[in-house]
């Protein structure tokens, strides 16, 4: 991320200039990313000319020029969507605002999108948990316990998620994935 | 798989009828091979103790086929289900089930004298189960004289005494703090890795983490699964 994504989620619902961009991405992430405007027109003029959004045609009465998001840009965001984030140091706050934006974004299935990740988690965990293993059997108790940091993180996470799961409204239909 | 301790195949329970028709389980397909350790997680009222009930034969499916060690158990009279029950599963429990009058490895033998095992071979059994897994100082307690751990850990070592080979395990962990709770984990993926399969319901991730493949249940359907790594 990702401020390109989260401005592209907020250009799929309706067309916007930079400045009300601004103002909803850090309600829709609940200021947990906070931006400037300046960051938000640079990410617009990048996005423009990677032709993920143009310009709407439209002024505000102030003379402000909004955006709207292309096809380009609807297939990458819809990639962000379908792949869990990688877990280095950004991540978490990344996945924070990841979910908020599909919350708040009505085309976004958002439940899928916790899914996704709470499957990466677990499946980071369950490496994390041989690894551990391992270290124990070794009699490596300082391994052990760095292993163990990053499990409690992780740990914190799926709950994270799990809470987000209970608390967004059931999505019409729920696609089966990956069963056996 | 035709090697499957335990084979489910579009597996449903549902409970009630017209309006007041709750499905349970919806078409679940769930296959278990020696020496796998499966998580099943899920929210509550997702269908996980329900599918253990059903996988041990503690409760039918409404429809479905369930093969335990190789044998469809749907439909089988009680008296035959109840002696392959004793004979190829063994139960683990939150609040441990030890029958509070005997010692522990009381507890561990009975399985066998249930199955007619003599009492000098089944304490004998019972001793050297405890013992592999480092419990053999707690042999003649009784279970108000041992902690929940070690609690749990008969009970699972009572699990997998004799012939059976497949434990079921209704959040063996719940009870217990992080540090015991990963001693009943290792307990059991030592005892897979020498064999056994068991099938854990747990709801936390640190605990589902220690098995091969974490199933996710939803509403009595299979929503996804966490594979191998």
């Amino acid at each position: 991320m990702s401020v390109s994504h989260g401005i592209l989620s907020l250009l799929e619902e309706r067309p916007q200039h930079g400045y009300g961009l601004r103002e909803q991405f850090e309600a829709a992430t609940g200021g947990t990313w906070p931006l400037n405007v300046g960051q938000v027109y640079t990410t617009l003029g990048r996005l423009e000319r990677d032709g993920m959004v143009e310009p709407d045609g439209a002024t505000d009465a102030h003379g402000r020029n909004a955006y709207r998001i292309t096809d380009d840009g609807r297939a990458q965001l819809g990639r962000w969507y379908a792949e869990p984030i990688a877990r280095d140091g950004s991540a978490r706050e990344e996945l924070v605002a990841k979910v908020a934006l599909a919350v708040a974004n009505p085309a976004v299935d958002a439940r899928r999108v916790i899914h996704v990740q709470r499957a990466e988690t677990m499946r980071a965990m369950q490496v994390l948990t041989q690894r551990k293993r391992v270290a124990s059997q070794a009699g490596d108790v300082a391994q052990r316990l760095v292993l163990d940091s990053q499990l409690f993180h992780a740990e914190a996470e799926v709950r994270w998620l799990d809470h987000c799961i209970a608390q967004i409204p059931e999505a019409p239909t729920m696609p089966t994935e990956g069963t056996t | 798989m035709t090697d499957s301790i335990l084979d489910l195949r579009a597996v449903t329970r549902e409970h009630g009828t017209g309006d007041a028709l709750v499905q349970a389980l919806r078409g679940v397909d769930l296959q278990l091979a020696p020496g796998e350790l499966v998580a099943v997680m899920g929210p509550s009222g997702s269908g996980k103790s329900t599918l253990l009930n059903i996988a041990g034969g503690l409760d039918a499916p409404t429809s479905g086929s369930v093969r335990l060690a190789g044998t469809e158990i749907v439909g089988m009279s009680a008296t035959a289900l109840a002696a392959l029950r004793r004979t190829s599963v063994g139960y683990v429990f939150q609040d441990y089930n030890l029958v509070p009058t005997l010692s522990a490895v009381e507890n561990v033998a009975l399985p066998l004298e249930l199955d007619g095992v003599g009492w000098r071979d089944a304490r004998r059994q019972g001793l050297e189960a405890l013992d592999r897994i480092g419990l053999l100082e707690v042999a003649d307690r009784f279970p108000d004289e041992m902690s929940g751990g070690q609690r749990q850990r008969v009970a699972i070592a009572r699990a997998l005494v004799g012939p059976r080979q497949l434990v079921l395990a209704d959040e063996p962990t719940g009870a217990l703090d992080t540090t015991t709770g990963e001693f009943v984990l290792t307990q059991l993926r030592d005892a897979c890795d020498a064999g056994a399969a068991a099938l854990l319901v747990t709801h936390e991730a640190r605990y589902a983490a220690w098995a091969d493949r974490i199933v996710y249940l939803q509403d009595g359907l299979e929503l996804a699964t966490q594979g191998a790594v």
